[in-house]
């Protein structure tokens, strides 16, 4: 497995040509044949020369063409893909059909209200039901991802706070926290103040109470935390933010393990976002589309974005008049089509069926946590919640690292857990199951990670050179973003 | 519905295995005070021929274009996507990957997102294109942060033309609102339906940061961006040009053309559909030199340990997960499956589709904008060049929607909500999907 393969028995689809580099000048897919005279009635100052540089293919080699690169990635419908903190679980296919029903997806947004009111009815009943999950008052489906979901939360915390007379100037972030939380804290304008997690890898009240002060505009916590631990001072934490006149931001990207078992408007929290692409199963479609709707309580509702949907008798209308609200944060209705596959999701698990997604992701994480517990070195020896994390400490005596070991998993067919995250973990390796894996498949992982692990004691070096079997070995990062090349350029 | 594989054997095993009775064991270390109120009250589940049927029923009481007649532009628009389009992008293999951190599983959606940013690169004639952010909008947001960025601190005058996207510049004013010292002006249109370039001239000076201008601007109009870039650069502002409807770049002159320093919009025209809004993507171009200042994810082309061309994404040190509060920006996924229909979509438009696409368009709204000008009570608003959208004005535009509802025709978007000095005045697209026997019931209809 270590020798490579000579050049004529190397997979088929180890090179395709970049599309630009394909097709034949004056070659098209497109074919109009109705007549149109073209109006002279644009200014030639105004008016481009040809596209240089645009493909010029037919509709089968187009096809062809993307149809292998498809064949070139790892995907929840092909591998097992267990990476943390990112909820990599099945994407229903109902959910798809729906998403491309006439009446959802070829409307127009800023049509009369009376015209899109399956669409207004769907988004109303999404805020509630959301609002129910999180045990939150109000929700906001506009934004588009979590990170925007966020940076809305914390403008509504701001807006809040102003008008109670000072806005204040820190954020306190966790030293475990997704990087978007202080990022998202310094793009609303707060400096970031980072605390540590305790030994047990989770927050102290007492060491939260200590960095809280009247400065302090909000606490930005993950529960569970990105150590999959659930953060069980919480009650507490939110306690100490409020007596001081902060405010609590809960970081909703696992909210998989606690659906119908604790509910964040119970533990004291403002504002949250939750991330649609991860718990209510919209695909991630290789890096986005998501959405990342926000909830709040009662006492930051009147600043949540613009338009508002709200029912008046059995029909539903948009209220764009809200004088406190933070305004906009994206156009029209935020991801409308990520929405609507989420809202079918809910609608046909239901209350119990989301328990039982939460409670089987705990059982599964749980179960990798135990198989795997004496072959790798465990960050916490905690009670996990959907997702668990190790390191490479053991394999590291060999001179493996945790990006080796990833790097060798792809050649047994899986995607590596997510690697180096949280940054508190030493050669950290993240594995979130989700619910929707069978055990088979479990023990199917356990066994090529048990299998890396004795290949690095008896020979490092197959494990150091992985990946063997992918369409290309290891890239060479450091060269790309030294002399970036972002872009083809005609050779001509 | 469940979608957990789990037998009560399959369960009883690996509780056996993990070591516990039961799997509320699991979570006992959640504070019982909230386990107490965890419940989920919600409806139980459905099958899926019943999500199916509330879904549908759902659908119907939205005015599908298609069923209705829609002249509806203003951000989103009702164009042709090719089939292949979406056969590519319902590939599970693209829908259902993350984000390629991995690039040796990942080259699919890693060389997809290089030929995207190649594709809108030549389009707006850019040197630098990232893969994609979440929308339009969101995109001006991210231009004028950029901005702030590049600029030095003394220069934080924002000057926004009135004729760029309403919500677009709602959306720069959210975003702007908490960041010290930005100062927001607007600058107002002209009789051509164009930035007024001497208001916008006597507001540039030092303290500019930079100008946002439509390019078609919201009214359909094409602003010419020659003089000003001129009075840009010589007040040493950036100009960012924003381009709602990107298929006008099939023939319009690139903005790289006019030296504009940021080119964003939004890419929804380009193999998306209209989706009530979202998602789409939006697009971002800049110069090579400012490609650091950059926010959003970048993809670049390197080699594998066998020297063979592999793409990976890069210049992360930009980004959040690696720079936390000091990132260009807290975005951390790009809109990849809408950047890749459009790369899709693109492709088989080709150089000379995507020409006669833009052309086709171009003849449409030309031939229904002179219709309407007979015999309908509809006047002229702007005087400037468009591309598929234009503003005319009624008598009654209240009236106008009602006769047309009852044909199952919109006629446009009220343009009164967003400039109460346009009353009446209603924004009308027309693309290639309005076939001329639409275009003819529109005016019958309003003539009546």
């Amino acid at each position: 497995m270590s020798e490579p393969l000579p050049d004529n028995v190397r997979p088929r689809t180890a090179a395709t040509k970049l599309i630009f580099e394909s097709g034949s000048p004056g070659r098209s897919a497109f074919i109009w044949p109705e007549e149109e005279k073209v109006p002279d009635a644009i200014p030639s100052s105004l008016m481009r020369r040809e596209i240089g540089g645009f493909p010029e293919l037919g509709e089968l080699e187009t096809l062809r063409h993307f149809t292998r690169l498809s064949q070139k990635n790892f995907s929840i419908e092909s591998q097992f893909y267990p990476l943390g903190s990112c909820t990599m679980k099945y994407n229903p296919k109902i959910n798809e059909v729906i998403a491309r029903f006439p009446g959802f997806a070829q409307v127009h947004p800023l049509a009369p209200s009376d015209l899109l009111q399956g669409a207004l009815a769907l988004l109303f009943g999404m805020e509630r039901m959301l609002a129910e999950i999180s045990g939150m008052e109000h929700v906001s489906l506009q934004p588009s991802a979590g990170a925007q979901g966020e940076l809305t939360g914390l403008m509504l915390i701001r807006a809040c706070l102003t008008e109670r007379g000072n806005p204040r100037k820190k954020i306190i972030v966790p030293d475990t926290a997704h990087g978007t939380n202080p990022a998202s804290s310094t793009l609303c304008g707060y400096e970031v103040v980072q605390i540590s997690s305790n030994d047990r890898g989770v927050i102290d009240a007492a060491t939260l109470a200590a960095a809280m002060n009247e400065d302090v505009a909000a606490v930005m916590i993950t529960n569970p935390n990105t150590l999959g631990l659930f953060e069980t001072d919480i009650e507490a934490i939110t306690e100490r933010v409020h007596s001081r006149g902060g405010m609590v931001y809960l970081d909703g990207a696992n909210l998989n393990a606690l659906m119908g078992i604790a509910k964040p408007g119970h533990m004291g929290v403002d504002v949250l976002h939750m991330n649609l692409h991860k718990t209510f199963s919209t695909p991630h479609g290789g890096g986005g589309p998501g959405a990342g709707p926000i909830a709040v309580r009662n006492h930051l509702a009147e600043y949540l974005p613009v338009p508002r949907i709200v029912a008046a008798g059995n029909r539903f209308e948009l209220q764009e008049d809200s004088p406190k609200s933070i305004g906009r944060v994206r156009s029209f209705f935020g991801n409308f089509g990520v929405i609507a596959r989420a809202y079918a999701y809910i609608l046909a698990l239901g209350g119990e069926g989301l328990e039982d997604v939460s409670r089987m992701a705990l059982l599964n994480a749980n179960y990798i946590r135990k198989k795997l517990e004496k072959t790798y070195h465990l960050a916490y020896n905690e009670p996990c919640m959907h997702e668990c994390i190790f390191t490479d400490r053991l394999q590291q005596r060999n001179g493996v690292s945790t990006l080796d070991i990833a790097k060798r998993l792809l050649d047994y067919g899986y995607h590596p857990p997510t690697i180096y995250f949280p940054l508190v973990v030493s050669g950290a390796l993240m594995i979130e199951p989700t619910e929707t894996e069978t055990v088979e498949t479990l023990d199917g992982f356990v066994e090529a990670m048990v299998a890396i692990a004795q290949e690095a004691k008896n020979n490092p070096q197959l494990v150091k050179s992985a990946p063997h079997t992918t369409p290309v070995k290891r890239l060479d990062e450091a060269r790309a973003a030294r002399k970036p090349v972002l872009r083809w350029e005609s050779q001509s | 519905m469940r979608y957990t594989p789990h037998t009560a054997a399959d369960q009883e095993r690996m509780l056996r295995e993990i070591g516990v009775e039961s799997i509320e064991a699991l979570y006992h270390h959640v504070p019982k005070t909230l386990r107490e109120r965890g419940k989920i009250n919600l409806p139980p589940g459905m099958s899926e021929h019943a999500v199916r049927k509330r879904l549908a029923a759902l659908a119907s009481e939205n005015a599908a274009a298609g069923d209705w007649s829609l002249f509806l532009g203003g951000g989103i628009y009702n164009h042709f996507i090719p089939s292949a389009v979406d056969a590519v992008i319902s590939r599970s293999e693209f829908a259902t990957s993350y984000t390629p951190y991995q690039p040796e599983v990942s080259q699919g959606t890693l060389q997809a997102l290089f030929e995207y940013q190649t594709l809108i690169c030549q389009l707006t004639g850019m040197e630098v294109s990232n893969a994609a952010v979440y929308d339009g909008a969101s995109a001006t947001a991210e231009a004028v942060l950029m901005s702030r960025r590049i600029q030095p601190a003394s220069r934080r005058q924002v000057l926004m033309s009135r004729s760029l996207h309403p919500q677009y510049r709602a959306v720069v004013r959210s975003y702007l609102k908490n960041l010290h010292g930005v100062i927001l002006e607007e600058i107002p249109f002209d009789s051509t339906g164009a930035t007024d370039v001497n208001r916008l001239a006597g507001q540039l000076d030092e303290r500019s940061m930079c100008a946002v201008v439509g390019y078609p601007n919201f009214f359909g109009v094409i602003e010419d961006l020659r003089p000003i870039q001129a009075l840009c650069a010589k007040a040493g502002a950036q100009l960012i040009s924003v381009t709602a409807e990107p298929l006008s770049l099939g023939l319009l002159k690139p903005p790289a053309e006019f030296g504009v320093d940021i080119a964003v919009g939004e890419g929804q025209s380009l193999g998306v559909p209209m989706n009530l809004g979202g998602p789409a993507f939006g697009f971002f171009a800049c110069q090579k030199k400012s490609v650091r200042s950059m926010p959003g994810r970048l993809v670049g082309e390197t080699v594998d340990s066998e020297g063979r061309r592999g793409f990976v994404l890069t210049l992360a040190t930009r980004e959040q997960h690696i720079r936390r509060e000091k990132a260009t920006s807290n975005i951390c996924t790009s809109q990849t499956l809408c950047a890749l229909a459009a790369t899709v979509f693109m492709s088989l438009m080709g150089k000379s589709g995507m020409r006669r696409l833009a052309e086709i368009n171009l003849s449409r709204a030309h031939q229904a904008r002179a219709r309407l000008l007979q015999g309908t009570g509809l006047a002229e608003v702007f005087s400037g060049p468009y591309f598929n959208e234009f503003v005319l004005r009624a008598a009654n535009l209240q009236e106008l929607f009602a006769k047309c509802a009852a044909e199952k025709i919109i006629p446009g978007i009220s343009l009164e909500k967003w400039y109460p000095d346009l009353k009446d005045s209603l924004l009308v697209c027309v693309t290639e999907m309005n076939e001329k026997e639409e275009i003819e019931r529109l005016v019958r209809t309003i003539a009546r």
